[in-house]
């Protein structure tokens, strides 16, 4: 090759600074977007590795699923009976849910249909901020005030209970409900709004008979999202729930979640100890509960977005 | 690209030459949650006994201390209770040899909320509280009537089952027999006593010096003909109050150095008096200015 071809052959080379700065933004990228998924794997193994050990030797599926006794440290005969914690952990969600359902989804309608200009603006800064607020601060709420606030008013011996766990759990779930449940409303094509009000529904009306049954998966997949956020929340179930293991009767026994007893006692457990490894087994279960909520959710959700695009005109 | 990489190199230049300037000895010191104000406050002032040497105090328990111990993370563990044979032995087969140091004494105070009026309490009736087959739920078992807790229920406030208070409890009061469950398991010496002051049913116990003026201690019996000690830093270190306890910090082997120079002060008047100051009862005669 003459020197006159090679000096045309760079001219059309276009491997130049942007050429490889476009390639390393490229890959970084991809690890960006596909480290999801080797960090859920890892988590999983790590979480396996060390839980599984006690699955298959020293557990007892009777004791762990139907018996309250969570003795590890016993001095006589240590037991790794889960029920309390599960049960805990169920009755904190469910009594939150019963808080945030209707809130959240009043709030959801309300932003979404009702709100215009600065009202709304002001409101969805307000709910994200509600949703900024860190969990450790709700749960000394919970603890410190919530404590003397329900003993006084309901006169019962103690205020951690699942009351308290409810109620700020039920709080901090509802941002993210709210938000996730105005993207579904926003999701239903505003031509069903219009062709309802053409028919000369009331805006009540519209918002019940239509909006709401088009954007039905998008709103189960907001209330199944903040279920899962409250099943993994574990300062305020902690703080505010009295860490007490019992099956409870009423919203005013104390209770013990699964999330709160790993938090309370995985710190001072010697590495590789039965109790340890008894520790990661409710770290399964937790894992395995969140992640079908979750999966639950995401199916859902797909199955919306699927449908408003044939939907769409 | 190529500037932002110098400056990166510029900053960590910099930053090794910081290092490098405040090259200090670092003493990792762990553990009791009994122990942690004390520690603390060895460590604020053994920064102007030696300025060359910093010791980094972080609670979480006497198991935490313990358990760091057995992996080798920390220099010295602080501990409300003994180590166990199994414990030790774990350390032993890391390659840490646990070397225990007597450092003060804690008695175990009962709480409960200040319009309680039990003044006294026997060994046995907090077994019978506490324990597993205790049978005493209710307050009016102990022919008392608390003001503001018209359920007359006993709530049970406890710690968190590897907490050297909580070990020492079920020793020394149950006799090494299991917990009755269903008692709020607390993650702090301090979250007990806050508890307890705004629960008039309550009852719990921690640490003498976590005492606050919103909850009263009643004395103690070691059996019903016994006279009731109240828990106080002379009656924990003549031995006459029933449930006092050795506090201690472990070293692996032998200390020596800094570790070796700062358990040497704190065993001095210096750091014993530092104790008194605190409510905890000194290891060693101790002659402080008060």
């Amino acid at each position: 090759m003459n020197p006159q071809a090679l000096a045309r052959s760079r001219d059309f080379d276009h491997r130049g600074r942007a050429w490889y700065v476009d390639r390393a933004v490229t890959v970084f990228v991809f690890i960006g977007g596909t480290s999801a998924i080797l960090f859920i794997g890892g988590i999983f193994a790590f979480i396996a590795r060390e839980g599984l050990g006690f699955v298959f030797s020293e557990f007892d599926a009777g004791e762990f699923f139907g018996s309250i006794a969570w003795r590890p440290t016993s001095a006589l005969d240590a037991t790794y009976g889960a029920l309390a914690l599960i049960v805990g952990t169920a009755s904190i969600t469910g009594l939150a849910m019963v808080v945030s359902i209707p809130f959240s989804l009043a709030a959801a309608v309300f932003i979404g249909e009702f709100a215009r200009g600065r009202v709304r603006e002001t409101l969805k800064v307000l709910v994200e901020l509600l949703a900024a607020i860190p969990s450790v601060v709700w749960g000394f709420i919970g603890f410190s005030i919530m404590n003397s606030l329900i003993i006084d008013l309901f006169d019962v011996p103690i205020g951690l209970n699942v009351l308290n766990a409810g109620i700020i759990l039920g709080l901090m779930a509802a941002p993210i409900m709210t938000t996730i449940a105005e993207d579904a409303l926003k999701a239903v094509p505003d031509g069903y709004r219009e062709a309802a009000e053409a028919l000369g529904a009331t805006r009540w009306q519209v918002i019940r008979k239509v909006v709401i049954p088009a954007a039905k998966n998008g709103l189960v997949a907001a209330v199944l999202l903040g279920v899962g956020r409250g099943f993994g929340e574990t300062m305020v179930v902690l703080m505010a729930s009295g860490h007490s293991i019992n099956l409870p009767d009423s919203v005013f026994d104390s209770v013990r979640a699964l999330t709160a007893t790993i938090a309370a006692e995985l710190g001072e457990t010697a590495v590789g100890s039965d109790h340890f490894r008894a520790l990661f087994t409710l770290g399964i279960l937790l894992f395995m509960v969140t992640f079908a909520i979750n999966l639950a959710a995401d199916t859902i959700m797909r199955g919306i977005r699927r449908k408003g695009e044939r939907g769409r005109p | 690209m190529r500037r932002s990489m110098s400056t990166l190199l510029s900053i960590l230049v910099i930053a090794c030459g910081r290092a490098e300037n405040s090259a200090r000895a670092v003493i990792q010191n762990k553990g009791s949650d009994t122990l942690i104000t004390v520690a603390q406050a060895w460590a604020e002032a053994y920064s102007a006994v030696d300025a060359e040497v910093a010791v980094a105090v972080s609670g979480g328990g006497s198991g935490t201390g313990i358990s760091a111990m057995i992996n080798g993370t920390v220099d010295i563990a602080n501990s409300s209770r003994k180590m166990t044979s199994r414990e030790i032995e774990a350390a032993r087969a890391n390659g840490n040899d646990p070397v225990e140091h007597l450092v003060g004494h804690d008695a175990l105070a009962v709480y409960v909320h200040l319009d309680n009026p039990v003044g006294r309490l026997t060994l046995d009736q907090l077994a019978g509280i506490y324990g597993e087959n205790g049978t005493i739920e209710r307050w009016s078992q102990l022919d008392v009537q608390v003001p503001g807790c018209a359920s007359d229920e006993i709530v049970r406030v406890s710690r968190q089952n590897n907490s050297g208070t909580f070990a020492y409890f079920r020793e020394a009061v149950l006799d090494n027999e299991d917990f009755k469950l269903g008692s709020h398991d607390m993650h702090g010496s301090k979250d007990v006593v806050h508890l307890v002051a705004q629960t008039p049913c309550s009852i719990g116990y921690s640490g003498m010096a976590y005492a606050t003026p919103e909850v009263t201690m009643p004395c103690v019996m070691g059996t019903a003909g016994d006279p009731c000690i109240a828990p106080s830093i002379e009656t924990a270190l003549d031995g006459s109050y029933p449930i006092s306890r050795p506090l201690l910090m472990y070293t692996s082997g032998s200390p020596a150095g800094e570790v070796k120079a700062y358990l040497d002060w704190v065993l001095g008047d210096a750091g014993q008096c530092i104790m008194l100051e605190l409510g905890y009862t000194p290891a060693m005669p101790a002659e402080c200015v008060q």
